[in-house]
């Protein structure tokens, strides 16, 4: 098993038409996810890549070819509609990877999915992957994940593939790895990545990549200590180097106020009796460590 | 994107939010025509983007149209350097001149988007005229605060509720709350990050007032505010931060020596990270982006290498939909076009590395090729002591 996506992930790319969209169902089709199809609204009845329908509508794609699972990469203006289009078409995981998407466009649709059974993933985020069902629904480059037993979950996108990265050379692989998105209004949680991993038979100990602004890795840190997660975790926090009140290239990531900063995020995990990687090139050896304590 | 008081001000009146008499003057001379049309006595207050004004000495009380004249003729032109500005201050271009008033209360009235709620959240308190993070400190226990069920908006009960709670005679609560419905209403059709009205007043004579208004408008937004361009004062921010702005870049001016352009805002943070650690200072944060075409790379590092204060550059792309071989050919341009001969390190991994290290190579010999982050800096450190 694996969390979010896998064997059973039968996705459907909003947006499948555009520069992005394209370049990225190429690279996922490549890897081994199964895209059943494409929508944009306006050129139903095309095929991309010569296999794959592109419907006008996501509950085409529900209706006649069971997609459980959409990725967006419909531009900012559009990227609300597209979430509660799929929200509305029975769609239970919806991964949107648009970055830009107006604050107040994110309330609505929040606030719509809450208490419904559709989880979104992002905005502006990279979306996840499952190495063993080669299971890809996001932007990450494939060739850097292997599978294996380590669950990762952050905040950022290169940052997250710099960590991966680190954990592949090390020969550490990766059950899941999830990109929760950088903005300030998200849909999924640290908690809530952290519950599914905690719950996965496949998961042995879990990567978490936070970064300044907001409090999420609070959040995450109370749930930890508070016995929420049994697993082993290693934390990462970038912006220990970051002045306040300037954002940094994420939406969310801009300290405000004491709890944004990194110091305070590190204590708090660091206090939850996560281990705290000093740098992302050390993720793998420090991991490693880790997981030999833990089987020891 | 942050509004001055006068443009808030006039947004906010338009919402039928009373402001007090006012008009704003770019030269002494129209300060005095403007005082004397307000009336004396009244206030000038310097318009930038940026809190704790008073303090600053950037709002002064004048008696007279004369007066006026010489309190702009000193404030325009200068820096007014705040608690919450830059050493250096921000630049004063604009004077606002203000009636004064027989002020009754003082009122804090706020909104944000709370990320934590997950809604709009309306902040108010009758400790107006501190700053909102004193009263937290001071008195947290006057800071109200509704939140917002965004399909309904905010509520004139919501507003009434915190008129009561603020201690407000009950005759003042439904004009209160009517002021925070049009405060509401213009946060939601502006989108608004954040709007501050502190203080709120009540007049002597049982009138409510907007005093000083603060505003930022959500800069993802962009593209549905039609008036955001025209409203933007590039002049109030740090002219290389101004420059990456209008290019679309993700750009933070820091104190440092080592320019950096990395690729995504995660790794560009964990690459100063990685600098600081090592003992030396980052000039800069930026982040490239995604797919960062080569015009894109150039104009970025062409802002890295007009920082007078870089004396050595980091570059550090983690390729994907990003291409190292675009990236360098950026890099090449906005080099040969500098003239400088600054150090060069460069750590390229992922899509097209082979090749973006090749273009560089020929370019640029001297440039230094490292496989990690760690290799890159111990490089820097070394450079120093050269």
């Amino acid at each position: 098993m694996s969390i979010l996506v896998g064997q059973d992930t039968r996705i459907v790319v909003q947006g499948i038409t555009g520069k992005q969209g394209t370049f990225h169902s190429m690279q996922m089709l490549e890897y081994g996810s199964n895209i059943v199809a494409g929508v944009t609204p306006g050129r139903g009845g095309v095929k991309f890549n010569e296999a794959v329908p592109v419907f006008d509508a996501v509950e085409t794609a529900v209706r006649e070819l069971g997609a459980n699972t959409s990725i967006i990469f419909v531009p900012a203006p559009g990227a609300a509609d597209a979430v509660l289009e799929a929200a509305a078409s029975g769609i239970t995981l919806v991964i949107c990877i648009t970055e830009g998407v107006p604050a107040m466009d994110m309330i609505g649709v929040l606030s719509y999915l809450r208490g419904s059974n559709v989880r979104l993933i992002g905005p502006n985020c990279p979306g996840a992957i499952s190495p063993a069902s080669l299971c890809r629904v996001g932007i990450m480059p494939s060739e850097i994940h292997t599978p294996g037993r380590v669950g990762v979950v952050s905040r950022s996108g290169t940052l997250t593939y710099e960590a991966v990265n680190a954990l592949t050379q090390f020969g550490i692989g990766q059950s899941t790895c999830v990109g929760i998105g950088g903005d300030p209004l998200v849909g999924t949680s640290f908690v809530d990545v952290l519950t599914m991993f905690e719950d996965d038979d496949e998961t042995e100990a879990i990567v978490l990549i936070g970064e300044i602004g907001g409090n999420s890795e609070q959040e995450a840190a109370a749930f930890i200590k508070s016995g929420g997660v049994s697993k082993p975790i290693v934390s990462l926090i970038a912006g220990q180097s970051a002045p306040p009140r300037k954002r940094m290239g994420h939406a969310g990531a801009i300290v405000t106020g004491k709890s944004g900063t990194a110091e305070e995020k590190i204590r708090a995990l660091s206090e939850a009796g996560t281990t705290i990687a000093p740098s992302v090139e050390s993720l793998g050896e420090v991991m490693k460590q880790v997981l030999r304590g833990s089987t020891a | 994107m942050k509004l001055h008081e006068y443009q808030a001000k006039s947004i906010l009146a338009s919402y039928g939010m009373p402001v007090p008499r006012s008009g704003v003057a770019t030269t002494p001379q129209e300060a005095r025509d403007v005082a004397r049309h307000v009336g004396t006595p009244a206030f000038v207050k310097a318009q930038v983007h940026a809190g704790g004004r008073g303090k600053g000495g950037g709002i002064k009380l004048i008696e007279s149209a004369e007066q006026a004249e010489d309190v702009a003729a000193s404030m325009l032109g200068s820096r007014l350097i705040s608690p919450q500005t830059s050493l250096t201050g921000a630049p004063i271009s604009i004077v606002l001149v203000e009636e004064s008033l027989d002020i009754e209360y003082e009122l804090y009235l706020g909104i944000v988007i709370d990320a934590i709620a997950q809604a709009p959240v309306v902040i108010a308190s009758k400790a107006g005229g501190m700053e909102i993070e004193e009263i937290a400190l001071e008195h947290p226990g006057l800071i109200l605060r509704e939140v917002v069920q965004p399909t309904v908006g905010f509520r004139a009960y919501q507003g009434r509720r915190l008129a009561h709670a603020m201690g407000l005679p009950s005759n003042l609560a439904n004009p209160v709350a009517d002021q925070m419905m049009r405060l509401y209403k213009a946060f939601v059709d502006k989108d608004c990050s954040l709007v501050e009205i502190n203080p709120l007043v009540i007049t002597k004579s049982g009138q409510v007032m907007v005093l000083d208004a603060k505003m930022t408008i959500d800069d993802d937004a962009a593209f549905r505010q039609p008036d955001m361009p025209s409203l933007r004062d590039w002049t109030q921010e740090d002219i290389l931060e101004a420059k990456a702005g209008q290019a679309g870049l993700a750009y933070v001016k820091l104190d440092g020596d080592v320019g950096c352009l990395v690729n995504g805002a995660g790794l560009a943070m964990a690459t100063m990270d990685a600098i600081k650690a090592s003992g030396c200072f980052p000039a800069n944060f930026l982040d490239v982006g995604g797919g960062a075409e080569p015009i894109r790379v150039a104009e970025a590092m062409g802002i890295i290498l007009a920082d007078p204060q870089v004396k050595r550059v980091l570059i550090n792309v983690f390729g994907g939909i990003a291409r190292c071989d675009d990236i360098a050919e950026g890099i090449v341009r906005s080099y040969l076009d500098s003239g400088k001969e600054l150090p060069l390190v460069v750590r390229f991994l992922g899509t097209n590395k082979d090749e973006g290290i090749r273009i560089l190579k020929e370019a640029k010999p001297d440039t230094i090729f490292v496989d990690y982050i760690s290799e890159a800096t111990k490089v820097l450190q070394d450079i120093t002591i050269q």
